[in-house]
């Protein structure tokens, strides 16, 4: 319990102190999550819409693999980037290993399937209520997913900040591609990994509650910018 | 047709929104190298690389892995050069061309560590391999790194030295860094093997003590080793020998020497100027 205690104190101290390694390492943190988020949310959020429009074969097939793929194992995913960006790989040349670039491809892939599936979801009831309207417009496929995916998009933020959190959380990959460098590559969930390599219970435990800080303020802010959970918008 | 152009043409937006993403500030002199765990456990690097960058302009960038990644790295051309501790392994990087040529820089020890109170008597023993039969004799809980990392392989002759194969519910092989491994020694209250580096800068000793050290089987050799830029033309050939050079000299012996921790030094600089 005593050093519970002393890591909220010291996520208090790290704080109020602006320690700059501290404020450095939050700022790759986001660098990374968002950019992972905005990046798989361009692809997973029109993915997501396209599978519940379209009719095709496959289709249970894809749903059910995409599904599956939200339990992606990071160290999995953080080995297969690696042996793509090695330089022993195929994708060596570009010199993107130990990058903030890879690491947010490697999250690219693990989140892109979880935003992917839950829009699909919320799609997928919405085009239940649309889909005689729209088909009675003449709408064509691309207006058919552009208004699915306006009117959704309530439910599709809640789909892009579930991968924000699997991102900002997440350690396995990011550790093998970005390989946690000092004033590089460094972000709060490897620093925590390491503290505790050292021993350094209580520190680690502050940095989580840095982590969490962080994670409650950016989806305020998203929250608060989107103007959900305000009573004429319900 | 149209489809599969539509689709590069994504694939495009992607790459080129990624990059964009993650554009930072190029730096001339940046170099990587790949270094163990107690290396960077010990601190040694916090005073290390300030010193480097301000003599030589270099920023080195460190990636923390066991001696077995680490090597792998290198092998990989993942990495400009390798600080490692494993004779045998780095020997076999050697030959197979991976590296240039190997260069002693310092040493330390290992030390066992154990339970305060000493169940199996080990502080008494006359060799490493005596406190290991001991240890094994009492079956009591020793935790093995188990990573392939130079630690764990050092771990590993000890025992053979000692004539035991370690075997059982008291032997727990955890499969990660020393931290890691130390972590689940004060946890368990249990014998391990640890660089003295790692165990004087560790934070969590709860009942643990340093039981046994001193036995010249117990020396432990850093090693620096750049990465052979005939197989990987791309790696910093320039920048690795001129930290080749700064590490063999006057300004990284002083420091070396003189880094404490508690009052104790750590590391005996031994490289040989050429």
């Amino acid at each position: 319990m005593d050093s519970i205690l002393q890591g909220l104190g010291q996520a208090f101290w790290l704080i109020i102190t602006f320690d700059p390694d501290l404020y450095e390492i939050i700022a790759m943190s986001l660098r990374v999550s968002l950019s992972a988020v905005l990046v798989a949310s361009a692809i997973g959020l029109p993915l997501g819409a396209w599978l519940a429009v379209n009719r095709f074969r496959w289709r249970r097939t894809t749903i059910a693999v995409l599904n599956a793929l939200m339990g992606l194992p990071p160290v999995v995913v953080g080995l297969f980037v690696y042996l793509l960006l090695s330089r022993s790989g195929p994708f060596g040349v570009l010199g993107l290993l130990f990058t903030p670039s890879a690491m947010i491809i490697a999250q690219v892939i693990i989140i892109t399937p979880l935003i992917a599936s839950i829009s699909h979801q919320a799609i997928r009831d919405l085009w239940a209520e649309y889909h005689d309207l729209l088909i009675s417009m003449n709408a064509t496929r691309g207006q058919r997913i552009r208004a699915l995916l306006w009117d959704g998009r309530r439910a599709l933020l809640t789909a892009t900040l579930a991968g924000f959190g699997r991102a900002i959380g997440e350690v396995g990959a990011i550790m093998i591609v970005g390989g946690s460098i000092e004033h590089s590559t460094r972000v709060l969930t490897t620093a925590i990994a390491l503290e505790t390599s050292k021993g350094n219970l209580e520190f680690a435990l502050g940095l989580g509650v840095v982590l969490i800080a962080l994670a409650v303020a950016v989806n305020m802010t998203i929250h608060g910018l989107s103007g959900t959970e305000r009573a004429p918008a319900w | 047709m149209k489809r599969s152009y539509s689709l590069l043409r994504a694939f495009a937006a992607f790459l080129s929104l990624v990059l964009a993403l993650s554009a930072a500030p190029a730096r001339a002199e940046v170099m990587r190298m790949a270094v163990t765990t107690s290396f960077e456990n010990s601190g040694l690097a916090d005073v290390l690389l300030p010193a480097i960058r301000e003599d030589t302009g270099i920023e080195v960038q460190l990636v923390v892995v066991g001696t077995g990644q680490a090597l792998r790295l290198g092998a990989a051309g993942d990495v400009d050069a390798v600080l490692v501790h494993a004779r045998a392994a780095e020997e076999e990087f050697l030959a197979a061309g991976h590296g240039t040529h190997r260069r002693e820089i310092m040493y330390n020890d290992f030390v066992l560590i154990g339970p305060q109170d000493d169940p199996a008597g080990i502080a008494g023993a006359e060799s490493a391999a005596e406190a290991l039969k001991r240890i094994a004799a009492a079956q009591a809980l020793f935790v093995s790194r188990g990573d392939d990392s130079g630690t764990h392989k050092k771990e590993l002759s000890l025992w053979s030295a000692a004539g035991i194969d370690p075997a059982g519910g008291w032997y727990r092989p955890i499969g990660a860094g020393m931290g890691a491994a130390l972590n689940t020694a004060s946890a368990m209250n249990a014998y391990v093997m640890s660089d003295r580096a790692s165990w004087l800068n560790f934070g969590n000793k709860s009942d643990l003590a340093l039981l046994f050290a001193g036995d010249p089987a117990l020396f432990n050799q850093y090693a620096y080793i750049p990465v052979n830029p005939a197989l990987h033309p791309h790696v910093r050939a320039d920048l690795a020998l001129r930290l080749e050079e700064w590490l063999v000299g006057a300004r990284a012996k002083e420091l070396i020497n003189g880094y404490r921790v508690n009052g104790e030094s750590l590391f005996v600089f031994n490289a040989v100027s050429k």
